[in-house]
């Protein structure tokens, strides 16, 4: 039993320690407190002349910083001091005003050879960096309630103009139901809605009166109603949530009904409930011909047109709209297609139809804030917030036919159509969501629990540390390596991975540390047991590693199933604590194994030894 | 390093029996009358965390609130004297914490907002159900392991046990009750994972004893078994124990239950892997014949 690694196994211990070492350390370079400008707009442009406005400002009130930099979008200005923030973002929106989005952010010092090998550090949660975190819930019921509605309205023409008669016609318990004279009348209006209507279908249950013709939205039609619906809403949030300035908000769909939206930084939860809780709104109008209307900007994201004049009046508002999305017609040109509620159908067609070679613009109506400046008797610069109404033309196109319940824009690039298409759907009337969860964590706490965390991780490693000097002596020096090394391979995978580090999270670290000594402990009691049996020093060790191998594997295989399950059905906070417990089982297997032995056969293995110091 | 000294830990069982037996009476009991006293994240409901810059008087606070209007806020200290969390009664409602931190600013005192949290009922009820499932998931999972790696007795066993080591952890939580919130049920899924490893290191032992030892009783094997893991089981309870307690002193109030849900389940679960696993599986008679690797063709026999 020679205890000798082959110079690959080794090596490999080695650039795995190397690799944590290199990832851990992007964490020790903490960020820049920032501030972050942008316009309003993306087309504003954010040079070298705006940083100087901005710097003299800062200069003016002396606020200290240290680099400021553009790219022509967005500006970054890093601060000396944390506490300095706030105070700043103050001044430099007073200077700007309302047009520019100022922003609180942490500009990352990562050096840029490590940045070039992928190594940034660790995320922190909102329970640590401090910020609102809401669980909207959208609602499902009313969308469909809306569709149905928009239907019964769709079904009722057609009836009429196909001279079916019927008795009566409404919504019962989500679904359309008519009452018909005789089954001759019922059999026509099935077939008559099977063809033009596919997204009804038409219900039969046992018992049900033959002059009964109950319809309900096809599954199909549900699903992509209800799909719409959190897009759309996704949409329009994401939208709002770039107005508050925020540096890294995040908004993103959870489960099947809910959105999760987090502003770190953020503290007016009243401010960010209200740009969140509003929406936009959409109007058609034809253009004016006389000097009667009003002037628009043509604005997209992407790009902006000539002004337009419009008429005062809406031919129909995003509420007519039911849906809008990007295609392509026959010859492959990409387009929108609008569909519109009978009632709107009806409107357009009535305002189009003596109206063909106008042109019809849409103008997208948002409902913005900006903060103006003012002085309050004691000459105290005050900035209130004042809501405002900001109107822009998304589409202006020329009326090629009378319109009516469903048109299509042509003549347009495939960005540009697919941008339109969801800025229609979101300027629609979208499904109504609540807050069904709300966190606040102030600075203050967040800074507490990240100073708490890293003192019971560093308390609670150096008792370990100690108690394993004492019990193992020699091989305690081992384990204690292997234990710190094991904290920081866990660091670098989890800023490898881009894992969000939680208080649960650390809990979750702590807890890692007291049991990742554990296979230690299992190794080096074997060992003891083997050599109280009589083996020879070396024969020890190698069967000590050995037979422990398969009880660390077993212990180590249901408690990663443990961590997986807590993985599944946790949330937030808890799923953190989930993935540090998951990846600490790993990386502690590594280490309690490979390199604890590999240090063991360096130092001890093959030699002739008189007593081992364990 | 002197010869390894065989405890009779078996010769106790009737007493642990008794003695488990009790411990999980009483927590079903208390479980059933008392109920677990639910955090804000499984009941619904706003609570607001503030911090003032002195030592706060939190029936004074209760008093401004009542007459702000709030009707029965619980006011109490979290974690220190500067600091008081309130929790609103009544139906969840969005707004209810700005009003709150405006009552409290109206006395002109500097309050430092440092936590809200509101959730409505319906994630409360989710949560509920979403943990139980989770439990059930975790055991059945484990079971199936445990079953594949070792036998059916083994998996019986170290499943009581963790039964045995959940029932009593949240028993305690009843009893003294104590908030039981996400990061405890957190605590609670991380005690399975740990008594789990403790009970899978134990029975790995006797496997491994029950196949290597020809002639002895069951009861001398595991025994045997037992005091040779003795020192493994200590120590790691040991650091664990350790890191536990720098969390709870040191961690702050929001993960204090955390600590306390792990430190009682470490405790019970080192007792629960030397005698509930062990006795399950001499109550059902195994044997060295349940181990040794089947030939093939030859029918196994569960049955005693």
């Amino acid at each position: 039993m020679p205890n000798k690694f082959p110079l690959w196994k080794n090596l490999m211990v080695l650039l795995v320690v190397v690799f944590g070492f290199i990832y851990a350390s992007a964490n020790l370079f903490p960020p820049d407190p920032a501030i972050q400008l942008s316009g309003q707009s993306g087309a504003m442009q954010i040079d070298a002349a705006v940083l100087q406005k901005v710097e003299r400002s800062l200069d003016e009130a002396g606020i200290e910083y240290f680099a400021g930099e553009t790219d022509d979008e967005s500006l970054l200005i890093r601060l000396r001091d944390i506490d300095l923030q706030l105070r700043a973002k103050e001044v430099i929106q007073a200077e700007m005003g309302g047009d520019y989005i100022v922003a609180l952010n942490l500009a990352p010092t990562t050096p840029q050879w490590l940045s070039d090998l992928g190594g940034k550090p660790m995320k922190l949660g909102l329970d640590l960096s401090g910020g609102v975190h809401f669980l909207l819930e959208v609602d499902l019921d009313s969308a469909l309630a809306t569709r149905i509605e928009s239907d019964l309205e769709d079904v009722k023409k057609v009836l009429r103009e196909e001279r079916i008669r019927y008795r009566s016609l409404a919504i019962k318990d989500g679904r359309i139901v008519g009452q018909f004279r005789d089954e001759e009348q019922v059999e026509k209006a099935k077939a008559l809605i099977r063809t033009t209507y596919r997204d009804l279908q038409p219900q039969s249950e046992p018992g049900q009166s033959p002059l009964l013709l109950s319809l309900k939205l096809s599954d199909i039609a549900s699903g992509e109603i209800e799909d719409n619906a959190i897009k759309q809403n996704l949409t329009s949030l994401r939208n709002r949530v770039n107005e508050l300035g925020v540096s890294e908000p995040l908004v993103s769909r959870q489960g099947k009904n809910r959105i999760v939206v987090e502003l770190p930084g953020v503290q007016d939860t009243a401010e960010a409930k209200r740009i969140i809780g509003k929406t936009a709104n959409l109007e058609f109008r034809l253009a004016a011909i006389d000097r009667v209307g009003e002037v628009f900007p043509f604005r997209t994201p992407s790009g902006q047109g000539p002004d337009a004049r419009l008429e005062n009046k809406a031919v129909i508002t995003g509420e007519n709209v039911t849906d809008a999305r990007a295609s392509f017609d026959e010859n492959g040109r990409p387009q929108v297609n609008i569909t519109l509620d009978a009632k709107g159908g009806w409107q357009m067609g009535y305002a189009t139809r003596d109206n063909i070679g106008r042109r019809l613009g849409v103008l997208f109506i948002e409902y913005k804030t900006k903060l103006v400046k003012s002085f309050d008797e004691s000459g105290e610069l005050v900035l209130t917030p004042v809501p405002f109404v900001e109107k822009h033309i998304i589409s202006l196109a020329t009326v090629q036919a009378q319109l009516g319940k469903s048109f299509r824009i042509t003549g347009l690039e495939q960005r540009e159509s697919s941008e339109l298409a969801l800025l229609l759907r979101a300027g629609a009337l979208a499904a109504p969501m609540y807050i069904v969860e709300e966190r606040t964590i102030g600075p203050s706490l967040g800074a507490d629990n990240i100073e708490l965390g890293v003192k019971s991780v560093t308390i609670g490693m150096v008792m370990v540390l100690l108690f394993m000097l004492v019990i193992y002596r020699a091989f305690g020096v081992f384990a204690n390596i292997a234990l710190a090394m094991n904290l920081v391979l866990l660091i670098a995978f989890m800023s490898l991975m881009g894992a969000t580090l939680t208080l649960p999270g650390i809990a979750g670290i702590v807890l890692t540390v007291g049991m990742a000594v554990d296979a230690n402990v299992l190794i080096f009691s074997r060992i003891r047991e083997e050599l109280a049996a009589g083996s020879s020093i070396q024969g020890a060790i190698s069967a000590g590693y050995d037979r422990a191998f398969v009880s660390i594997l077993d212990a180590n295989v249901t408690t990663l199933i443990v961590a997986l399950i807590l993985f599944l059905i946790g949330s937030g906070p808890v799923q953190g604590f989930a993935v540090t417990l998951s990846i600490g089982i790993v990386t502690s297997m590594f280490t309690a194994i490979l390199l604890t032995r590999s240090l063991v056969n360096l130092t001890v293995g093959g030699r002739k030894i008189e007593k081992l110091w364990i | 390093m002197s010869e390894l000294r065989i405890y009779n830990f078996m010769g106790l069982r009737k007493i642990a029996v008794v003695f488990s037996a009790i411990m999980l009476l009483v927590s079903i009991a208390s479980l059933s009358i008392n109920g677990l006293v639910l955090g804000l994240d499984f009941s619904g409901g706003t609570q607001v965390e503030v911090g003032y810059e002195k030592p706060a008087d939190v029936a004074a606070l209760r008093q401004q609130l009542e007459s702000a209007g709030f009707e029965g806020p619980v006011v109490v200290h979290y974690g220190s004297e500067t600091d008081v969390l309130i929790r609103l009664q009544g139906k969840p409602d969005q707004g209810l914490a700005e009003k709150v931190v405006a009552v409290l600013q109206s006395s002109g005192e500097q309050v430092d907002l440092r936590r809200v949290d509101f959730v409505g009922p319906q994630i409360g009820d989710e949560l509920r159900e979403d943990g139980g499932l989770g439990m059930l998931a975790a055991l059945m999972v484990v079971m199936l392991y445990v079953a594949v790696r070792f036998q059916f007795k083994f998996s019986v066993g170290a499943v009581l046990a963790l039964v045995h080591d959940v029932i009593i952890t949240l028993g305690v939580f009843s009893l003294a009750r104590l908030e039981f919130d996400l990061t405890v049920l957190a605590a609670v899924l991380a005690v399975v994972g740990y008594s789990l490893n403790d009970t899978i290191v134990v029975s790995d032992r006797i496997r491994e004893n029950f196949r290597k030892i020809r002639k002895a009783t069951p009861v001398e094997v595991i025994n045997e078994s037992l005091s040779q893991t003795l020192w493994r089981t200590i120590n790691t309870s040991v650091t664990t124990m350790l890191v536990l307690l720098a969390l709870f002193f040191i961690g702050g109030e929001l993960i204090h239950n955390f600590a306390i849900a792990l430190m009682i389940g470490v405790a019970i679960g080192t007792y629960s892997s030397i005698y509930v696993a062990a006795t399950v599986m001499l109550a059902m008679n195994v044997d060295r014949e349940d181990l040794l690797e089947p030939v093939e063709g030859e029918l196994v026999d569960d049955l005693p």
